[in-house]
């Protein structure tokens, strides 16, 4: 790891003026941004640790209604808050399917929306990655790509973005609320992470100098309460990032959708927010044939970046299975095993 | 750059002069410590073997610059129980042969602890096993350590509820 | 050697084996206190870190050596350039356990991660950021990788010496007779052991005497390993090896960050601790070669095998040989008249693969299990029901009778605690509650049991305590209390009474842990040491005329509980302390071999065998696994410890999940470097992954095997298990596994 120096602010207007060093990087938990030093993938010359930064610590409801999340809230704390997860379930699950209750007793909200992605090719400094330098190439092309892209990415950068918090933040209409030089501004989650298109180099929306200072999320995402669940497939039961993942929350009235909020993990470089199905199902019943034609839109444009097509089937498929666990309405208790297909498998099955 | 900073490990507060932010929670602790009960597999928070607990919850020290904790209180393994007794946890370990070649067993035995201190309904086996799926034992020691967790959550809620 | 071997037989292990004693260890484990490798940091030491090459095959062009100097805290960079010589040529082979190593003899990478050059530091922050700033360049060559890549070869032998090629019987009769024939591909990556605790070396010279902290499963025969790469005699090298963080194979060799960081400790006169990253443990320690299989079965219309024959393509480096024995896994298992099991090689450009938690058995039973899934199914049979037609009442390959064989009892015990009874021949007829596929598949277990060779030392000390003494490695097996156990029976006492010494190459040689030979070898070389101080003590008693036992003459005294009695008269006894006491004698030191009866082992198939059965819900759209319940039954000769024999049968079936699930090496095609070499990327499976899962024991009495009656439980549990889950898959899916582990698009 290269060595740094270490700034820890105790205002935000010190933390925005140590980070106008274009060789400065903010720390949260730490679980990403270290991590990464260690592979040799990022070496700031100062760590600003935002830590000590007043406020950011706090759930709160804005006087609009708005639920606001600060930068610092770790994520177990999110995820265990009682109001949050009554009011957006579907996140808290996301949250506990993600890492370990370890990683999550370290993360925090702010960094989990600037995690990296964990394409291998990216995490290794001898191999050509266009995101991680700049016109150097993408060797996940051709290589090793069962877990790529296969929504929104570019012959410059097939990876896809890891988090599945983010994923619901999307499908609700979230908002990073970001300061920098020259104030505060909100960014639709759904946006803040950029596709590849020619410059995978440039990851999210933050500006140099930038940091993200909260999330906040509609006073109407709450009212899908009732009908919303997050699934992730994954390649063992826990502790593993999700092959794909699919938020579904529903306003249900008398067995008819009168609204939808989707999205998909796991397939780009951004939480993928299905805008297009969400149109398709508002007024349709609430039936696993309307579930099925909405998840067929949301893949519509898929196209395999590699050895990753079965990513194109699964996608669709879960998407309409959330939607329908969705439409089952959200568990009382959060699942012993959140977002897995596979919890309840105690008892012994016979022909 | 030499920064001074103040951590309570296992009930002792120790100020350090750290010469090196560098310096990962987990190799203060072995390396300036010597406290090398907490365990280094992956370094890189894959494996659960670092875990400890911070202000009473468990983490992976491996992930955590030392300079980070400045302030925080350490629980390591070796300060678990107070010599010469074990924790509940410990005895259930041992009793349900939880472990074998025993690298993974202090990171298990921690994230096991601050899995109990959560309050999650600790005696819900599929609970358990996923709470306790940040700790990877590759002897393959699961049953005995959900065992042994359950055993130890039900003890500590017997003494809560007496 | 002893001459009376089959007085030994059908001894009666004490009142310490056979229970269920909590590990000896685990106070040590549990509080942090066992000391593994890495724990050590002796004075004035300082940190080795070595950066491997980044491409598979090529010339290391560059390193930027005066990058790492000068860091702070660098202190020396040791490449090809400046390395001190070594008296052995790293790629003699010089001895058959010698596998080629890469320590800076040449300019050459021939796998990614091969160590290009070594940094000391005097901190492991300095170390580590030396070896990034080196930033080697490889002027690289395609890596071969793949079983495409390279022409396959026949080699003289695989894995440590087996036959790559036997045929028993007349094949081309066999298939002829068959009603029909099963013909099975199957393809396994390249695994990595991935041990908890990385490989970890603290190196110290004093004078010409070398001494390490290294987990090592073959302690006191690596000394001269050690010693022959230094030129010192192999009494000079002193390895402590008191717990190792888990083996299962990789470490039994010495691999060349070991030797790089003897190297850094002699040229600075300072101890050297090295310690491998995560990820470089794809690389230079080993790993579970690749495979691809082809089985073909023929079967007559009584659903009974006429032909088997197993081939193997194995792959191993570009540079050295180790061939997972794969297809000799169909030479023990299964009754059939005429069987072939055949390998090839494939050199790909990775490092050199070993013996990985069952070396052959696992992946060859894989596909042997799989292949014996479909064949019953051709031939409309229950799984249990085909295997059990086609039971092996005599080795198959040499004819010979099994030393023991209690696999029909391990067969109905597995089934009937799984409930196997019922099950639907064909599959996808199984659901639960909530919708999902179940399905229910089984596997036979067979894995050897060898002895090697080992000695032992047993001192009585004047309080009638004693002290044994034997250089046996405990990665988690449980050596330190299975061992004591069959100690503390050698010599009639109580564990307690007991101070066992292991883990240390002064010590008398226990041989290898490895090849599910250690409880039997170890444990056969302590028992008779504990017998030959009883011995001894018989003598002293007999010729006293003040002992209780003074003329009995050739009459037989037993040893219990710290007393010598007359068999015959029990009445008639005396204590140790006193026995010594009386004759003078401070201590008395006995010593014990433990070798199997040649005898024996010429005339008897020797193997532990098991049968597991699974059940796995799958979901029907989207293809998820989870193995609900996971049974087995295992035959493994006399149970020293049941807790533990449990536990390591129990990880056997983990791997044996993770095997058929999880686990796969994946490395660029272009590069060779490893593409998941981490611990996030290279899955092995969690605590998640396991709802219900049990090791049952059948009691089998085995009077050839050793006189303990031993065999091992450390490998055998992985094998049957792989096959019993991808079997499940299939019988919940109709998909048939063609390679591991199972990925969900092969299910779509």
């Amino acid at each position: 790891m290269k060595s740094f120096e270490y700034l820890r602010p105790e205002t935000l207007d010190e933390a925005l003026a140590a980070l106008s060093d274009p060789d400065a990087a903010s720390l949260g938990g730490g679980t990403n941004l270290l991590d990464l030093m260690k592979l040799g993938v990022a070496g700031p010359e100062r760590i600003v640790d935002l830590a000590r930064l007043p406020g950011l610590d706090r759930i709160e409801t804005l006087p609009d209604g708005m639920t606001r999340v600060g930068a610092l809230v770790r994520n177990s704390d999110l995820a265990a808050d009682p109001g949050f997860a009554a009011a957006f379930p579907m996140v808290a699950e996301a949250l506990l399917s993600g890492a370990s209750a370890q990683l999550r007793n370290a993360a925090t909200v702010g960094g989990n929306l600037m995690q990296a992605t964990r394409c291998a090719y990216f995490q290794d400094p001898f191999a050509a990655c266009n995101r991680r330098a700049a016109g150097s190439g993408c060797d996940a092309l051709g290589g090793a790509n069962r877990g790529h892209a296969v929504l929104g990415w570019s012959p410059a950068c097939i990876a896809v973005h890891p988090s599945d918090f983010c994923v619901p933040l999307a499908a609700l209409g979230a908002e990073a609320e970001i300061a920098g030089p020259s104030g505060t501004r909100l960014v639709p989650l759904a946006e803040f992470h950029l596709l590849p298109g020619e410059e995978p180099h440039r990851a999210t929306a933050l500006e140099p100098g930038e940091i993200v200072l909260a999330l906040r999320l509609p006073a109407a995402a709450a009212g899908f309460a009732g009908n919303a669940r997050y699934l992730k497939l994954r390649e063992r039961t826990s502790y593993a990032f999700a092959v794909v993942s699919a938020a579904a929350a529903l306003r249900i009235e008398d067995g008819t959708v009168a609204a939808a909020r989707l999205a998909l993990g796991g397939v780009a470089a951004r939480p993928w927010r299905c805008s297009e199905a969400e149109e398709a199902l508002a007024g349709k019943p609430a039936t696993a044939e309307s579930f099925a034609a909405a998840a067929s839109i949301a893949l519509s444009n898929a196209a395999p970046s590699g050895a990753n097509g079965y990513k194109i089937v699964l996608a669709e498929r879960l998407l309409a299975r959330t939607m329908a666990a969705a439409a089952a309405g959200t568990p009382a208790e959060m699942p012993a095993l959140p977002g897995s297909l596979m919890d309840d498998t105690g008892e012994a099955a016979h022909a | 750059m030499t920064l001074s900073i103040t951590l309570t490990v296992n009930g002792t507060p120790h100020h350090l002069a750290l010469d090196d932010m560098r310096v990962t929670l987990l190799d203060l602790l072995r390396d300036r410590l010597g406290l090398t009960g907490t365990k280094k597999g992956c370094d890189r928070g894959q494996c659960g073997a670092c875990t400890v607990l911070v202000d009473g919850r468990r983490l992976n020290a491996c992930l955590s610059l030392a300079v980070q904790q400045d302030g925080a209180d350490i629980v390591t393994i070796e300060g678990l129980a107070p010599e010469g007794s074990l924790h509940p946890v410990q005895e259930a370990f041992l009793e349900h042969d939880a472990f074998q070649c025993g690298y993974c067993t202090p990171g298990q035995i921690m994230s096991a602890a601050g899995l109990i201190a959560e309050g999650a309904d600790g005696t819900d086996m599929e609970r358990i096993r996923e709470g306790m799926s940040g700790n990877i034992c590759r002897c393959g020691a699961y049953r005995g350590i959900a065992e042994a967790v359950a055993e130890a959550a039900r003890k500590a809620r017997t003494e809560a509820d007496a | 050697m002893p001459d009376d071997f089959a007085s030994q037989s059908h001894i009666r292990l004490g009142s310490n084996s056979g229970k269920p004693q909590t590990r000896l260890d685990g106070i040590a484990k549990i509080t942090g206190s066992a000391t593994y490798a890495a724990d050590n940091a002796p004075q004035d030491m300082i940190w080795a870190v070595h950066a491997g090459a980044p491409a598979a095959r090529g010339k290391v062009v560059a390193l930027d050596t005066a990058a790492a100097l000068a860091h702070p805290g660098v202190i020396d960079v040791m490449t090809p350039e400046n390395r001190p010589e070594l008296a052995q040529d790293p790629d003699a082979r010089a001895e058959f356990f010698a596998m080629k190593i890469d320590v800076l003899q040449n300019d050459a990478a021939r796998y990614a991660g091969a160590p290009v050059a070594l940094v000391l530091a005097e901190t492991l922050e300095a170390a580590l950021e030396g070896a990034r700033l080196l930033a080697p360049q490889v002027e690289a060559e395609p890596a071969r990788i793949g079983f495409g890549s390279s022409e396959p070869y026949e080699p003289p032998f695989v894995g440590f010496g087996s036959p790559a090629k036997t045929v028993t019987g007349d094949m081309e009769a066999g298939f002829a007779a068959a009603a029909q024939n099963v013909e099975v591909e199957i393809e396994t990556p390249p695994q990595y052991h991935n041990a908890m605790e990385p490989h970890a070396i603290v190196a110290q010279w004093d004078g010409d005497r070398l001494i390490l902290d290294t987990p090592n499963q073959a302690i006191v025969m690596s000394c001269p390993m050690f010693a022959a790469y230094f030129g010192i005699p192999p009494e000079n090298v002193h390895i402590r090896s008191p717990y190792l963080g888990g083996g299962f194979g990789s470490k039994a060799v010495i691999n060349a960050p070991q030797i790089l960081a003897c190297l850094a400790a002699r040229q600075t006169g300072r101890p050297v601790k090295l310690v491998l990253g995560r990820s470089q443990m794809f690389g230079p320690v080993g790993h579970r070669g690749a495979t691809k299989q082809t089985l073909k079965l023929g079967i007559d219309g009584e659903g009974r095998l006429t032909a088997l024959s197993h081939h193997a393509v194995a792959a191993t480096s570009a540079f050295d040989d180790f061939l997972e024995p794969a297809a000799n896994a169909s030479l023990n298992t299964y009754a059939c008249p005429a069987i072939s099991a055949t390998h090839a090689g494939s050199r790909w450009d990775i490092g050199t693969p070993g013996a990985m938690r069952a070396p052959g058995e696992a992946s060859g039973s894989a596909a042997l299990e799989c292949a014996m899934d479909e064949a019953a199914h051709a031939a409309g049979l229950d799984p249990l029901e085909f295997r059990l037609r086609n039971y092996a009442e005599t080795d198959p390959a040499s004819g010979r009778a099994f030393s023991s064989k209690e696999l029909r009892e391990c067969y109905r015990l597995g089934a009937e605690r799984f409930g196997w009874a019922g099950r639907p021949l064909e599959p996808g007829q199984m659901r639960d509650a909530r919708g999902r596929l179940i399905g229910w598949g089984m596997g036979t277990s067979l894995f050897q049991a060898p002895m090697f060779r080992a000695e032992a030392r047993a001192t009585l000390r004047a309080d009638g305590t004693a002290v044994v003494e034997t250089a046996a490695a405990d990665m988690g097996q449980g050596a330190w209390t299975a061992l004591a156990q069959i100690a503390a029976d050698g010599l009639g006492l109580d564990l307690a009474q007991v101070e066992f010494r292991s883990g240390d190459s002064k010590l008398p040689d226990a041989g290898i842990a490895g090849g599910s030979g250690h409880t039997a070898t170890a444990g056969s070389a302590l028992f008779s040491a504990g017998q030959d101080v009883v011995a001894k003590l018989a003598a002293l008693a007999l010729a006293d005329p003040d002992s209780p036992l003074h003329g009995a003459g050739n009459q037989a005294v037993t040893a219990r509980d710290g007393r010598l009695f007359l068999a015959a008269d029990e009445s008639r006894s005396a204590s140790y302390a006193d026995i010594l006491a009386s004759a003078g004698q401070e201590a008395l030191t006995g010593n014990g071999e433990g070798v199997r009866n040649p005898k024996d082992a010429e005339e008897r198939a020797m193997f532990s065998h098991g049968a597991v059965f699974a059940e796995v819900a799958v979901d029907p759209d989207l293809f998820q696994i989870r193995v609900t319940r996971l049974v087995g039954a295992f035959a493994a000769g006399q149970i020293i410890n049941p807790k533990l024999a449990e536990s390591q049968l129990l990880g056997g079936m983990v791997w044996g999940l993770g095997f058929a699930l999880h686990e796969e090496g994946i490395h660029d095609p272009r590069t060779g470097r490893p593409v998941n070499g981490d611990l996030a990327g290279y899955h092995v499976p969690v605590n998640a992954d396991f709802v219900q899962i049990e090791a049952l024991t059948v009691p089998e009495a085995d009077p050839y095997v050793n006189a303990l009656g031993v065999k091992g439980v450390g490998e055998i549990g992985i094998t049957g298990s792989v096959g019993a889950i991808a079997n499940a898959v299939w019988h919940a899916t109709g998909r048939r596994a063609r390679r591991f582990p199972i990925h969900v698009e092969d299910l779509l």
